[in-house]
């Protein structure tokens, strides 16, 4: 792809690293909740900084070296264990994401029901995988299971899911993005399809993009039918 | 103490022991990669599968499962074969099939494991895994392709070496194993993970594609590049040393050696003394020995006994010092002396110059007081002893010197010598803590001696360890840290004088000796010899070749049978693996030559001679020492500061300049530079 890269990066990016007076708030309540000691704040402490990050770039954050060794010295612990935590799970960002990380699903259930599709949307919407789009939008990254198989296919966009997707609803999540809509819980419009929800409020849902609540069976209820109203005792049938 | 049957043989093990302890107790073989004695358990290699009863109904891994009573293990059942198959075919998946590129062939823990456990065949047709290399410093090659994620080297960096800078990154088929960043290891110790791998992924970077383990011959030696005196196995291959391996001694150095007696050994090739040499207008010309003894025989020619001297350096052997103590006596002189720093130790008094608590000694201790020293890089070997007994034991640190890194934590109490005085009175706040220690113990630096109030502060440490019961029941808490492997020798056979070296020096340059022997002193000042007719004996061309009259060709430790005796007072002698270069001699047999030269033929013919006339055995005694006086205030200089150029050997090493290179972060010059 022609428009995507390689986000360049300063070398001496995060050597100023420093918690907000926020977060300074925030490390501390981390660091009491575990045994003097120990060294188990390191995970919510790179979280953090990693959102500090994200939020200083206007992106979803990442952790250079400098920021990883900040948090090390922090807690005390060899630059090595820390750089070991930020390597071993997936949500810490080693390199610069964009403003919005897709994090795309293509694990069995979801393939099954379509990751593909939802794939080709991605490309046809310029991106690829493992990469960053010129604007500094979209960086895409296939990932293993996320645990929402029941509204498989699905992506996590920054910190919300988005399930049961299409190759159309895909493309209209990005579109929407890149113009600039916002994104809004889809809790409590959970029977609103994705579409119907960006006409009605100018937003991308979050959740299901389909007419569905939650992960319910989408044809309504299979079984307990006649409970969908009203109590209803099943033992007279015996 | 449980009792359990493994493969119907009744073993008895002690409480804490795993089921793998066990069958070994039994006499059986479990293969295994990731288990280590003297690491902690991972159990990830799953390869030391056996069965045990009762239990689950499948095979468990035994390294890390407790032995208990009345367990029945088997080892040797179709199920637990099938078991370790299935594991070896899984290793294998991703390692590649390079055994007749890898160094690691002959001695690979994979392959050997391969041949008896595995199946002889893969059904594996996908593509291998490939990782990249990954840069570890000058001493460790790495392959990373071949590495089976054991972990020991990361174990071994975080426990032993106390430097945590290798860790694995990524998880799962990514999983890689790596220095920080891929920097350099920063350990003294850290090139003992080439010998923990179990496979090529790790091997030795100067060694590479030098040898196979089935050319070499090994001979059981002892190290000479500190006072620890460790068990070494030196490999040679021809009239090559090839290689430097540990060997196991429990009291010593355990199974590890430090980089510097492991990778100095390139030093022993280079820049060394082939011929002998005679000063004929102002140059050194070669000469043969019958010349140079000549030359000799002529410049003592109407010299009396008291303008004669001899100096020994940190690399002398017992034999020579006594064969040279006694050609000077012959020729009417006792000025003899093999300390370099004028370091101010009683030879009449053992207790005083040794480590009287042993280095095993330590891990009795609840409480250590360093004086002056940087056990890191006098003695890396004892400073992972202190490690480990910090580790396991709760050994307590104080340092009063220089601050440093030591790899455990440390209390510092200052860095002003005099604080000493404090602690030996009691009204230092620390004194409390050392009255309540159960087993304290003292390590006073040789720096701390070497300075004008050396033999002050000898005797402020003295009545430290009287004041707080250091010498009881049989264990003397009262350590002195040597850094050079002639000089407790040295001391015991009385090769010393009234200030030391220094003091010869300083009478050669105001014209006061006309003759002096330099045997191996490198690390002084030689142009104060520059006045004096002066005979080199030595290997390399270093410092003390500048103001040599004649040079006598000698032996390195490689090449001679020779006793030295460590910090700790223990006598052990290194085994000649090769010939002396060129011309060379055993230096004992230079000495012995040369009385014959001079008329003065000393009376022994064979080294068994010479070691049953004269090394007895010492036993430390807990007499006085030291002078009374008092400490000025001031810090400690340590003599070492770069641990990779202590001596002739490592000052000729293009391993240990670069060792020395890369700690120091200057940065490489390219060829073009």
């Amino acid at each position: 792809m022609s428009d995507v890269n390689f986000i360049k990066v300063d070398p001496n990016f995060g050597r100023d690293f420093a918690w907000t007076p926020d977060n300074s708030k925030t490390v501390a309540v981390h660091i009491a909740k575990y045994p003097a000691g120990r060294h188990s704040a390191v995970m919510p402490l790179l979280d953090l900084a990693q959102r500090q990050v994200g939020e200083q770039t206007n992106t979803q954050g990442w952790l250079p070296v400098p920021v990883i060794e900040f948090v090390a010295r922090q807690l005390d612990m060899p630059y090595m264990r820390v750089y070991e935590v930020a390597s071993f799970y997936t949500m810490y960002n080693l390199q610069p994401v964009g403003k919005f990380h897709v994090q795309l699903c293509g694990t069995t259930p979801c393939m099954l029901r379509g990751s593909d599709d939802v794939m080709r949307a991605c490309k046809d919407r310029g991106l690829a995988k493992g990469r960053t789009t010129l604007d500094g939008l979209f960086t895409l990254t296939e990932v293993e299971c996320l645990g929402a198989c029941a509204n498989a296919p699905m992506v996590q966009i920054n910190d919300d899911n988005f399930e049961d997707l299409t190759y159309d609803s895909m493309y209209a999540i990005l579109k929407a993005l890149t113009e600039g809509l916002p994104i809004k819980e889809g809790d409590q419009f959970q029977t609103v399809s994705g579409e119907e929800f960006r006409k009605l409020y100018h937003a991308v849902k979050t959740g299901p993009q389909i007419d569905r609540k939650t992960s319910c069976p989408v044809d309504g209820p299979t079984t307990l039918k006649e409970m969908v109203t009203a109590n209803h005792d099943y033992r007279e049938a015996l | 103490m449980p009792t359990l049957i493994v493969d119907g043989i009744e073993v008895t093990v002690p409480v804490g022991a795993t089921v793998l302890q066990a069958c070994e107790a039994a006499g059986k073989e479990i293969p295994r990669f990731c288990y280590h004695e003297r690491l902690s358990i991972a159990g990830n290699c799953r390869m030391c599968l056996v069965e045990i009863a009762p239990g689950p109904p499948k095979v468990q891994a035994s390294c890390a499962m407790p032995a208990a009573d009345k367990q029945i293990i088997t080892t040797n059942s179709a199920k637990v074969k099938k078991a370790r198959e299935g594991v070896m075919e899984f290793l294998l998946i991703n390692h590649p099939l390079d055994c007749p590129i890898c160094d690691q062939g002959g001695e690979c823990d994979l392959q050997d494991q391969a041949m008896a456990y595995g199946r002889g065949t893969t059904r594996y047709d996908e593509n291998k895994r490939a990782v990249t290399e990954k840069y570890m410093g000058p001493l460790v090659k790495t392959v990373m392709t071949r590495c089976i994620h054991c972990t020991r080297c990361v174990r071994f960096a975080e426990e032993v070496a106390g430097v945590e800078e290798i860790g694995a990154i990524g998880r799962g088929e990514g999983m890689q194993i790596t220095t920080y960043l891929e920097h350099a290891a920063k350990s003294e110790m850290h090139a003992n993970i080439i010998d923990l791998c179990p496979v090529g992924a790790l091997t030795s970077k100067p060694y590479a594609f030098e040898a196979r383990s089935w050319e070499l011959k090994t001979t059981a030696s002892i190290d000479v590049m500190d006072a620890v005196g460790s068990n070494i196995a030196v490999a040679s291959r021809g009239n090559e040393v090839m290689r430097v391996l540990p060997r196991l001694n429990e009291d010593i150095n355990e199974e590890w050696i430090s980089n510097k007696t492991r990778f100095a050994i390139d030093g022993l090739t280079k820049r060394r003394l082939d011929k002998p040499y005679v000063r004929k207008n102002g140059k050194l010309v070669e000469a043969s020995w019958n010349e140079a003894f000549a030359t000799i025989k002529e410049a003592l020619t109407g010299v009396s006994g008291n303008e004669i001297a001899a100096i020994a350096g940190d690399l002398a052997d017992m034999e020579t010092m006594i064969a040279l103590k006694d050609l000077l006596g012959a020729l009417g002189s006792t000025r003899v002396d093999a300390r370099e720093d004028a370091a101010a130790f009683d030879a009449k008094s053992r207790a005083s110059y040794i480590f009287n608590s042993t280095i095993a000694g330590i891990e009795k201790a609840d409480l250590c007081l360093l004086v002056g020293t940087n056990p890191r890089l006098e003695a890396a070997i004892i400073n992972t002893r202190l490690r480990k007994s910090v580790r396991k034991h709760g050994l307590k640190v104080i340092n009063l010197g220089p601050v440093s890194d030591l790899t455990y934590p440390v209390t510092q109490l200052g860095t002003d010598i005099s604080i000493l005085k404090g602690i030996a009175n009691g009204s230092h706040p620390f004194a409390e803590q050392l009255k309540t220690a159960k087993n304290p113990i003292i390590i006073l630096g040789t720096a701390a001696l070497a300075r004008a109030d050396g033999g002050h502060i000898l005797a402020a440490a003295r009545s430290i360890a009287d004041k707080y019961a250091m010498v009881k029941d049989g264990f003397n808490g009262f350590n002195v840290l040597q850094t050079s492997a002639s000089r407790v020798g040295a001391l015991d056979i009385g090769f010393a004088t009234d200030g030391a070296i220094p003091a010869i020096l300083s009478d050669a340059a105001a014209g006061k000796l006309k003759v002096v022997f330099n045997y191996g002193a490198d690390n002084i000042d030689s142009a104060a010899l520059n006045n004096a007719f002066t005979i080199y004996i030595g290997t390399h061309g270093d410092a003390g070749v500048k103001s040599a009259a004649v040079i006598l060709p000698s032996a390195a430790y490689t090449e001679k049978s020779a006793t030295y005796v460590n910090t700790e007072g223990r006598a052990q002698q290194t085994q000649k693996a090769v010939f002396p270069v060129g011309d060379a001699r055993e230096d004992w047999t230079i000495i012995r030559a040369l009385s014959g030269v001079l008329g003065k033929t000393l009376p022994y013919d064979d080294v068994h001679a010479l070691r049953i006339s004269n090394i007895v055995k010492a036993t430390p005694a807990w007499s006085a020492f030291g002078e009374s006086g008092d400490i000025s205030s001031g810090p400690v200089v340590l003599s070492i500061t770069d641990y990779y150029q202590t001596n002739v050997v490592a000052r000729a090493s293009e391993t240990m300049a670069e060792c020395s290179r890369v700690g120091r972060g200057d940065p490489q010059l390219m060829a073009a530079e």
